[in-house]
């Protein structure tokens, strides 16, 4: 008896199981989903492999971080994090700005190097009608090696990738296509940011790219911000800035790039000098070829150091002649003044 | 970059599944190792500025023709024949090629002052093009202005009064063609090429032609003697045209062909997938593969279908040629060759190919049975040069779902075919000799020719004439998740999988077959040694 109830009710219950099996949704696995298509295909071996689009470095494709919403998102970004950052931390005292009245247009903004800060400071003190609408120039192996990075500073800092060591064709078509299409471009003609603080040689890409383009270019000189953030430290530490406009060279029709480029560096080294002296005496300098190299005296690299401005403040005694760095005096070329002092 | 050339892929382990067509769907296979899959080029950059191409080819024919702006004077009797809706396929976005050329003819002939102009689609026995399908392949400008006033015509192949019998060729070919375009002063003819066959004294001998004419070449014989009738050198297909077309020219038809082509670029975007090679499928790709899989798996066959049919073509024009036909047909041909012919060495025991929802002759229909064969062993089949894919005797798999399913208005025919004649026999020959004529004179059939959207009676029966030559070359045809009473009712046997397929096809090729499939799309032109 107890036998036949308990078939009864194994019935029962395989019914009813049955009954919930079908009434239940039947969970639906991914057929094989470690195969393809869901998984990506394998390559035959009789194929040969191309190599691999490269989508970093120099080849990244930075056109979507000029869209225009793009551009709106980045200007809120700018005018409303990155310029109080930049004016509460390292607040700058702009000079020169005058000189652009009169520049309408492109123009390519050609600055010395020597600290990561470089680019948000002169993102923030640049007048408007350049600032957002404006790229800048990134070292393509250092700002754009992962595609995270590229995202990072193509939508922060408009940048488009630039290769240090030589000057690509890819680099000059998209800056001349830029330009012509209204757009001004800052670049670092050194190439990097300085080792020492002291300046680097500055190449032709900036002068070629004026003489190919006929857009004028305006030298910038920036200082303080090697001391608020050097190269090779991670620590920021809060000071004054200073940046300086220089008046815009628009090459001539017998002018080639080496030649622009050279006197792009002189008049950046005469804003360096007009900086830590005063207008008259650098243009008396500049005008004698005088003006104190960029780069330094050529000594050991302590002196070096020794010898770097402490200060991007200007001071009231500043004179061009008057202090010396705490070591040795070093001349430049001419020998008569010490440009390099400390204050 | 230059579009990379077709090729064949040797099968191996690391070989991805293969992409086929099912119809209005898709199936990944994965061939056995030691098979080869022949892939076609990556499609030709269009031409940027088509409208100045087309003007250009006008004004720098070849061959001995006079520019067209010279052949045309006030007074004269134009008349503008085209391809009909069976090109191309899919049907282009608009604007059509056909509308492109057309308007550059006309904005001639009214700087010329020609008043007498009729255009023509070139139909031959295919069923009359509706109102949207000229609206699109003419656009609505030409349409407007022509077709109120009884000047936009279909080719009525049956009509005894429109038709001039110019003759009969060496062979004793009749020569019946329109009488319009045959009596007018110039006969302008706009031809798109898709494949080889298309294009030459074809477009006039055959478009134009009455059933008088076509059946001494849309025969068994001629089918069975082109091999294949994609090649020129070895098609009776292109002889018998050839024929015909030179009688026509004789007999004092002024024909002034313009020829283009297009590349090779069917299907849009979304479905850009279907044109890769597998392994270079990207997560997008491979995303939209299975959102379009899932997508058709879930859709109601009728609804499928019309999505299929309002898919555009982003094809572009490649080349346009104008002039003298056989002059120019010989420069489109070779512009066709070199997009789609590739290399292949050897042919196999067994040959594979997908079919898709679409050839000449469904276009916004169903593909029945006998299409699904003639798009098989009649295209497909014959996309060669020098010898078949598949040795004689060989198998061919084609995968389609091959429903017993056909348009009543567009096929009414094929209906009465299939259920009368297949049920008999599926010999060519046998039902040429005894079931052709009946169908081909029928008066109800060429009532619904004439005034319908209905195919001619007998085309079934070319469809079937189509694939003649494959039917008798191989030893076996298999088709894979088609429907197992319409595929047995061809004379075809059924089977579900791929794998299957392939075991069938042992018992006939033995049990280490050597596997080619066909990678379709796009199109390919396999040049056999």
């Amino acid at each position: 008896m107890s036998g036949l109830s308990d078939k009864l009710s194994d019935t029962l219950a395989d019914r009813l199981g049955d009954r919930l099996s079908d009434r239940l949704p039947r969970l639906r696995l991914p057929r094989r989903p470690s195969a393809f298509p869901w998984a990506p295909p394998n390559w035959p071996t009789s194929v040969p492999m191309p190599p691999p689009e490269s989508r970093t470095g120099s080849d990244y494709e930075t056109e979507w971080a000029r869209r225009y919403g793009v551009r709106l998102a980045r200007a809120a970004v700018l005018d409303g994090v990155i310029r109080p950052l930049v004016h509460g931390i390292i607040p700058p005292v702009v000079e020169g700005t005058d000189r652009l009245d009169g520049v309408e247009g492109s123009v390519i903004f050609a600055a010395n190097h020597s600290s990561h800060l470089d680019t948000p400071l002169l993102l923030s003190v640049l007048p408007r009608r350049f600032r957002h609408h404006m790229v800048v120039a990134g070292a393509a192996d250092y700002f754009f090696d992962t595609r995270l990075k590229g995202a990072l500073f193509a939508f922060s800092l408009a940048a488009i990738p630039i290769e240090r060591t030589k000057v690509s064709r890819r680099f000059l078509d998209l800056a001349a296509e830029l330009l012509d299409d209204g757009w001004s471009i800052l670049i670092y003609p050194e190439g990097g940011r300085s080792p020492d603080g002291w300046g680097q040689t500055f190449s032709a890409g900036a002068g070629y790219l004026s003489v190919r383009t006929r857009v004028p270019l305006v030298p910038i000189h920036v200082a303080g911000t090697v001391k608020a953030l050097p190269k090779g430290t991670g620590r920021l530490r809060p000071g004054p800035t200073a940046v300086s406009l220089g008046a815009p060279i628009t090459p001539g029709p017998g002018d080639d790039a080496r030649r622009v480029a050279q006197r792009l560096e002189a008049s950046v080294a005469a804003l360096a000098d007009e900086f830590r002296t005063d207008w008259w005496q650098a243009r008396r300098r500049a005008a004698a070829g005088a003006s104190p190299s960029l780069s330094g005296p050529e000594v050991s690299a302590w002196r070096r150091s020794w010898a770097l401005p402490v200060s991007a403040s200007r001071s009231p005694s500043a004179t061009g002649t008057s202090g010396q760095g705490n070591g040795a005096p070093f001349s430049s070329g001419s020998g008569s003044d010490t440009p390099w002092s400390r204050r | 970059m230059s579009p990379r050339p077709g090729f064949v892929l040797d099968v191996d382990r690391s070989t991805p599944p293969t992409l086929m067509w099912h119809g209005e769907g898709f199936r990944l296979e994965r061939l056995p190792t030691g098979s080869r899959i022949v892939y076609p080029s990556e499609p030709f950059e269009p031409i940027e500025d088509a409208d100045f191409a087309i003007r250009q080819a006008l004004e720098n024919p070849m061959g001995d023709s006079a520019p067209l702006s010279a052949l045309l004077r006030a007074g004269m009797k134009l008349t503008i024949a085209f391809d009909d809706v069976s090109l191309p396929l899919p049907p282009m976005r608009a604007p059509d090629v056909r509308q492109r050329v057309i308007e550059a003819v006309l904005d001639q002939a009214a700087a010329a002052g020609v008043d007498d102009v009729v255009l023509i689609a070139a139909l031959a026995l295919h069923r009359r093009m509706t109102e949207p399908e000229l609206r699109h392949a003419l656009g609505d400008r030409i349409y407007d202005a022509f077709a109120p006033h009884g000047l936009l015509q279909q080719h009525d192949a049956e009509d005894p009064e429109n038709l001039i019998h110019l003759g009969l060729t060496d062979q004793g070919e009749d020569v019946e063609i329109n009488k319009r375009a045959a009596t007018s002063d110039l006969l302008v003819y706009v031809n798109i090429n898709l494949v080889a066959m298309d294009g030459g004294h074809k477009s006039v001998a055959t478009g134009l032609a009455s059933y008088k004419s076509l059946r001494h070449h849309h025969n068994v014989h001629t089918m069975q003697h082109s091999r294949s009738f994609m090649d020129q050198r070895h098609s009776e297909l292109h002889s018998s045209n050839w024929r015909m077309g030179r009688l026509i020219a004789a007999s004092g038809v002024k024909v002034f062909q313009i020829e283009t082509t297009v590349n090779n670029d069917p299907f849009p975007e979304q479905f850009s997938f279907l044109a890769k090679r597998e392994w270079e499928w990207n997560l997008r790709d491979r995303a939209a593969f299975l959102a379009v899989s899932a997508s058709v798996n879930r859709t109601p066959e009728r609804i499928k279908r019309n999505i299929f049919n309002s898919m555009r073509s982003p094809m572009g024009l490649t080349s346009v040629q104008a002039g003298e036909v056989e002059a120019v047909h010989a420069a489109t041909t070779e512009q066709v060759l070199r997009e789609q012919l590739v290399p292949v060495e050897g042919q196999a025991d067994v040959l594979t190919m997908g079919l898709p929802y679409i050839c000449p002759y469904n276009v916004n229909s169903v593909m029945n049975p006998i299409l699904v064969m003639c798009l098989g062993l009649g295209y497909f089949f014959n996309m060669y040069r020098n010898k078949p894919l598949v040795r004689e005797g060989g198998v061919v798999i084609m995968s389609h779902p091959t429903p017993w399913a056909f348009d009543p208005v567009f096929h009414p025919s094929y209906i009465d075919f299939f259920d009368q004649v297949l049920s008999d026999t599926t010999d060519p020959k046998e039902i040429e000799t005894r079931y052709e004529e009946s169908f081909a004179t029928d008066p109800w059939y060429i009532h619904l020719y004439r005034t319908g959207h209905a195919y001619h009676g007998v085309h079934p029966f070319y469809m079937w004439y189509w694939g003649s030559h494959a039917l008798a070359h191989l030893g076996r045809v298999i088709i894979v998740g088609g429907d197992s009473s319409a595929v047995h009712r061809l004379g075809f046997k059924s089977a579900s999988t791929l794998s299957d397929a392939l075991e069938m096809a042992r018992d006939v090729v033995g049990p280490h077959p050597s596997i080619t499939h066909l990678h379709n799309p796009p199109m390919l032109m396999a040049e056999v040694t």
